[in-house]
C-alpha cells in the first residue's frame, strides 16, 4: 500500500511504487484535471506541485511523494498564488484549447509563490518546460505579471 | 458555461422526429445513470440551436466544435445577438452527430475546419436567434393582446414598451412553442449590434483554469478499462506475430488485443497498459514501404514536377510572357511532412454492447466518427451514440477518424468500456501528416523590374480527392492551390498548376492551413526573390502590384507602419514581410523581426500582424487566433519536419519534434482593420503567413535565401 496526500486528503492506494503520480491521479483517483501530454517530462501538461515545487507527475513515481503533499489544479485555487493566477488567467482569457493550462497554472503558481515579482527571465525559466500548441505564451506572460501586481504574495523573490 | 448532456434535447427530437433519432433516446435511457441531467421535454425548441427548458433555462447547442479557436463563444454571440439573451443566461451543449441538423453549410456535413465557422454560420445562427426571438415576442404580444411591434426583447425578457409589462422567455416558452415558426425574420442592421464586434469574455475560460473542462481523454465510466496501442511502424505493415506472455504478467494488464495492423494492451490503468505494451514482443511484417526514406519521396515529387498539371488559373499567355521577359527568375521550393502534435494525444473511448455502441471522443467531424463506428461494428448509425467533448487541440488532426476506427476495432474484442489512449510516440509516428510539397515557380520581369509573367506548379497529393471526393471535380483540388490561385498581385500573365502526386508512404491530410500554409511560403518568399532581382524594397515592390486591391494595400501599409519597416536594425537582424490572401477571404500582412546569431541560430524578436477579416465577431478572439497561428507557424517554419527512414517516422516526442516554448516566443502584435465586409476566416491565416515572413527576415539579416522548410537546419548548413 502507498500513502498519498493529494490536496490535503490522504489516500491509501494499492498501486506499484514506481507508478507515476500522473496515472494515480487520473486513472486511480479519477482526478482528470492533470493532463497527459508526453510521458517524458518534455511538455509540462502533467505539472503538479509537490510540497509547493512544480514537478512533472508523468515521471514522478508515487514513492517519491511519500510523506509529502501533492497539490493539483483542482485545489490550487485554495492557495494565495493559485487564486491570483486563476483570476489573471480569466481576466486575460488566456486558454484556447486549454489542455496545457492546468500545467501552465501549476508552474505559474509555484513561480509566484517563490518569486512575488518575477522578471521576464524568471518567467522564461519557470515556464519554458510547459508547451502550449495554441500559442498562448504572450497572454501567459502578461497574466503572470498581472497576478504578481495583484497585491503581495510573499516569498523570497519579493526583494529581488 | 455549463456543458450538459444532450440527452434531453435528443429526447424531444426523438418524440417529434423519425427513427434515426429514436435510437438516441433508447441509448440515452440505457445510460440514464451516466447522464449529467435528465429533464422532461423542453418547452420551446424552435430550431436545432436553441432550447428553453421547463425551468426557463436557455441552452444553445453548438454546431461547431471547440478546439481552442473560441467558436463556442463566437457561435453563442451570433445566436445571442439576435435572440437577445446575455452570455450569462445561457448554457452550452455539444451537438450530437447529425449531418441534417448541424451540417456546416460550406461542406454539407458536420465539420469544423478550414477557418469556416464564423463565415459559414454568420447568417444561419443569427437567423436562428432572430426566429426564436420573434416567436417569444409574438407570444408575449398575444398574452397582452398588443401589437408585437410594440414589444421589445432584451436579456431574455420581453417588455411591452408603453406599459412596461414584462415576461421572461422562460414564462413565454410554452406559449411560443405553439406558434408557427415564421418563414422570414428581419436580421439586425450591424450598426445596432450590441454583442457582435465586442470583446466579450470567452465562455470556456472558467472551466479551463480549474481542471473541470472535460476533454475526450477525461472520460470515466463504471468498469472502464484503459488501453494503449502500437500500430505498425511502417504504413501498410501487418502484425506477423505477438508474444504476449510478459505483457500479461504485468500487474493490472487484463487483455492483449491483436488487430491485423496493431496490438493493444488493455489494463486497469494507463501505467499498466504502457508497461504491458513495452513488454510485448511484436513481429511486424513491414510490407512494401519497408525500405523507403524521405529522399525517395522527394525524388518522386521532383520527377512529377517535370510533368504538366491541372491548370487552376490561367491569365494571359504566361509562356510567351516569360520567354519575352527582360529577366527570368526560377526556383524550386520544398515543404516537409509535418505532424500536428495536439497537446491532447489521440484517444477514444468505446463501449460495444450486444445492442449498440457508444463512443466518447473529441472530433472535428462528429458524424464521420459515428459512421466509422457503425461500419466497424455493423450496427446501423442510429445504434451508435457519439458524445463529443472539448478538443485538446485540433489543427486538422481531428478531421480524421482513424483513431476512432481503431478504438472501435479494439473495443469489439473487449467486454467493457475501453478508453484507448495513444502515447505521444504513437501520436507523432501515426499522424495523418501535412503532405510533402514540391513547387516549381518562375517569373519574368520587364526592364523596370516589374513582373510580367508568373508560373507556379504545385506538386503534391490531392487531399480533397480522398477526404471529400464529391468536391474533387475534373482533377481539381481546391485546397492544393488555395492561396496560390487567388494571387492578388497585378501580373498580366499567370499560370497556376497542380500536379497530383500521391506518395502513399504516410497518411496525409489537413494541417492548419494545408494548401495555403505551404503556398504562401513559396509565393511570398519568391516575391522577395523578385524584389531582390529588381533591386527594390520588398514592401515597395509589393505595393506597386497591389493598386487594384485596396484591402490588401491597407493591411500591408498598417503592418509595415506598426513594425517601423525600414528602421535600421542591429547587425544580424532583419525585417521580413509577407502578405496573404486566399479562399478564407481574410487579408493579412505580417512583419517579422528576426536575429540570426553567429552560430546560425534563429531568434524571433517581434511579430507584427495586420488583419482585415471583414466583420469581426469578437476582436479578442481574432487576436488570440492570430497569436496562436503565428506561434504554430513559427514552430513549423523553424523546426517542423517529419522524416522517414526504412519506412519509419524518425521523430517521436517533443525532444525531436521541436516546438516553440515560452522563452522563445516573441511578442506578437495584432492590428485589426474594422470594416463591414463579409466575415473572413481567422483560424489558419496566422500560421500560413508566418513562414515566408520569417524566411524573408532571415534573408534580410543574412543574405541567405532559404527555399526549403524547416528554415533552421537549412540555415545551419548555409552558415557552414
Amino acid at each position: 500500500m502507498v500513502s498519498l496526500n493529494v490536496n490535503g486528503t490522504v489516500h491509501q492506494l494499492d498501486v506499484p511504487s514506481d507508478m507515476p503520480v500522473l496515472w494515480v491521479l487520473r486513472d486511480v483517483l479519477g482526478m482528470t484535471g492533470t493532463k497527459f501530454g508526453c510521458g517524458m517530462a518534455l511538455c509540462g501538461a502533467c505539472t503538479v506541485q509537490l510540497d509547493g515545487q512544480a514537478i512533472r507527475s508523468c515521471v514522478t513515481p508515487v514513492s517519491a511523494a511519500a510523506g509529502k503533499v501533492i497539490t493539483t489544479i483542482e485545489a490550487i485555487g485554495n492557495t494565495p498564488a493559485g487564486k491570483k493566477v486563476q483570476a489573471a488567467w480569466i481576466a486575460l482569457d488566456v486558454p484556447q484549447c486549454g489542455y496545457c493550462q492546468s500545467g501552465q497554472i501549476m508552474s505559474a503558481s509555484a513561480l509566484l509563490a517563490s518569486h512575488a515579482h518575477p522578471t521576464d527571465a524568471d518567467i522564461d525559466a519557470a515556464m519554458a518546460g510547459n508547451i502550449c500548441r495554441c500559442g498562448t505564451y504572450g497572454r501567459i506572460r502578461t497574466a503572470i505579471k498581472r497576478a504578481a501586481q495583484d497585491a503581495p504574495i510573499g516569498g523570497k523573490g519579493a526583494t529581488r | 458555461m455549463t456543458t450538459v448532456s444532450r440527452r434531453e434535447f435528443v429526447t424531444v427530437l426523438a418524440a417529434t422526429g423519425g427513427g434515426l433519432l429514436l435510437g438516441y433516446r433508447v441509448a440515452g435511457a440505457q445510460r440514464a445513470a451516466l447522464a449529467a441531467t435528465a429533464s422532461p421535454s423542453p418547452s420551446f425548441a424552435p430550431n436545432a440551436f436553441i432550447r428553453i427548458g421547463p425551468d426557463g433555462g436557455i441552452t444553445l447547442i453548438m454546431p461547431q466544435v471547440e478546439m481552442g479557436q473560441g467558436v463556442y463563444t463566437s457561435m453563442s454571440m451570433l445566436l445571442a445577438e439576435e435572440f437577445e439573451v446575455a452570455p450569462g443566461q445561457i448554457r452550452l451543449e455539444h451537438a450530437p452527430p447529425d449531418d441534417k441538423l448541424y451540417a456546416n453549410p460550406f461542406f454539407g456535413e458536420q465539420m469544423t475546419g478550414a477557418s469556416s465557422s464564423v463565415r459559414a454560420f454568420y447568417e444561419p445562427l443569427r437567423r436562428a436567434g432572430a426566429t426564436a426571438r420573434a416567436m417569444l415576442v409574438a407570444a408575449a404580444a398575444a398574452s397582452w393582446n398588443v401589437d408585437p411591434a410594440s414589444c421589445r426583447a432584451r436579456k431574455g425578457v420581453v417588455t411591452h414598451t408603453s406599459s412596461g409589462r414584462t415576461l421572461t422567455y422562460g414564462a413565454l416558452a410554452a406559449k411560443a412553442a405553439a406558434l408557427p415558426v415564421p418563414d422570414k425574420v428581419a436580421l439586425k442592421d450591424p450598426k445596432h449590434f450590441t454583442l457582435i464586434g465586442t470583446p466579450a469574455k470567452r465562455l470556456d475560460t472558467p472551466s479551463k483554469v480549474n481542471g473541470t473542462a472535460q476533454y475526450g481523454i477525461d472520460v470515466r465510466l463504471p468498469g472502464m478499462l484503459i488501453a494503449t496501442v502500437a500500430a505498425s511502424p511502417v504504413l501498410g505493415g501487418k502484425v506477423a506475430g505477438v508474444d504476449d506472455q510478459k505483457a500479461k504478467a504485468v500487474p493490472g494488464v487484463r487483455q492483449v488485443v491483436r488487430l491485423d495492423d496493431a496490438v493493444a494492451v488493455v489494463a486497469d490503468h494507463m501505467w499498466a497498459a504502457k508497461q504491458g505494451l513495452a513488454a510485448l514482443a511484436i513481429r511486424w511484417e513491414d510490407g512494401p514501404n519497408a525500405k523507403l526514406s524521405t529522399a525517395d519521396v522527394v525524388q518522386g515529387l521532383a520527377n512529377a514536377s517535370e510533368t504538366a498539371g491541372v491548370t487552376a488559373r490561367k491569365d494571359g499567355d504566361p509562356v510567351s510572357a516569360l520567354a519575352g521577359a527582360a529577366k527570368k527568375v526560377e526556383a524550386v521550393y520544398e515543404s516537409p511532412f509535418l505532424a500536428h502534435v495536439t497537446m491532447e494525444p489521440m484517444n477514444c473511448t468505446v463501449h460495444v454492447r450486444k445492442d449498440g455502441c457508444e463512443v466518447w471522443t473529441c472530433s472535428q467531424v462528429l458524424s464521420r466518427a459515428q459512421a466509422t463506428a457503425a461500419e466497424v461494428t455493423g450496427f446501423p448509425r442510429e445504434k451508435v451514440v457519439v458524445h463529443n467533448h472539448v478538443l485538446g487541440g485540433g489543427f486538422g488532426r481531428r478531421l480524421e477518424v482513424d483513431y476512432v476506427t481503431q478504438a472501435v476495432r479494439i473495443a469489439k474484442q473487449v467486454d467493457a468500456p475501453v478508453k484507448v489512449v495513444w502515447a505521444r510516440e504513437e501520436d507523432v509516428q501515426h499522424d495523418v501528416y501535412r503532405p510533402y510539397y514540391y513547387d516549381r515557380i518562375a517569373a519574368g520581369l520587364d526592364p523596370s523590374g516589374r513582373p510580367v509573367a508568373w508560373t507556379h506548379r504545385i506538386v503534391g497529393p490531392a487531399i480533397v480527392a480522398r477526404y471529400t471526393p464529391h468536391f474533387f471535380k475534373d482533377g481539381r483540388d481546391i485546397d492544393a492551390v488555395n492561396g496560390a490561385k487567388q494571387l492578388v498581385y497585378d501580373i498580366p500573365a499567370i499560370q497556376i498548376e497542380h500536379v497530383r502526386h500521391e506518395e502513399p508512404v504516410l497518411n496525409t491530410g489537413f494541417w492548419r492551413g494545408v494548401g495555403v500554409t505551404h503556398n504562401n511560403f513559396v509565393i511570398e518568399s519568391f516575391i522577395d526573390e523578385l524584389a531582390a532581382a529588381a533591386t527594390q524594397d520588398p514592401v515597395a515592390f509589393r505595393r506597386a502590384m497591389l493598386g487594384k486591391s485596396p484591402r490588401a494595400l491597407a493591411v500591408l501599409d498598417l503592418a509595415t507602419k506598426e513594425a517601423r519597416w525600414g528602421k535600421p536594425l542591429p547587425r544580424g537582424r532583419g525585417h521580413g514581410v509577407a502578405f496573404l490572401y486566399s479562399d478564407w477571404d481574410s487579408y493579412l500582412a505580417q512583419v517579422a523581426e528576426v536575429e540570426v546569431t553567429g552560430s546560425g541560430d534563429v531568434r524571433v524578436h517581434r511579430i507584427v500582424c495586420a488583419v482585415d477579416c471583414g466583420q469581426i465577431v469578437n476582436p479578442e478572439i481574432v487576436k488570440a487566433q492570430i497569436e496562436s497561428g503565428v506561434v504554430y507557424g513559427i514552430s513549423a517554419a523553424l523546426w517542423g519536419e517529419v522524416t522517414l527512414k526504412d519506412g519509419r517516422v524518425e521523430q517521436s516526442n517533443f525532444h525531436n519534434y521541436r516546438v516553440l516554448r515560452m522563452n522563445e516566443a516573441p511578442p506578437i502584435e495584432v492590428h485589426l482593420v474594422r470594416n463591414g465586409e463579409a466575415p473572413g476566416g481567422i483560424g489558419e491565416p496566422g500560421t500560413a503567413v508566418t513562414a515566408a515572413a520569417l524566411s524573408n527576415a532571415i534573408y534580410a539579416a543574412t543574405g541567405k535565401r532559404l527555399r526549403k522548410l524547416p528554415l533552421q537546419p537549412g540555415l545551419a548548413i548555409a552558415a557552414r
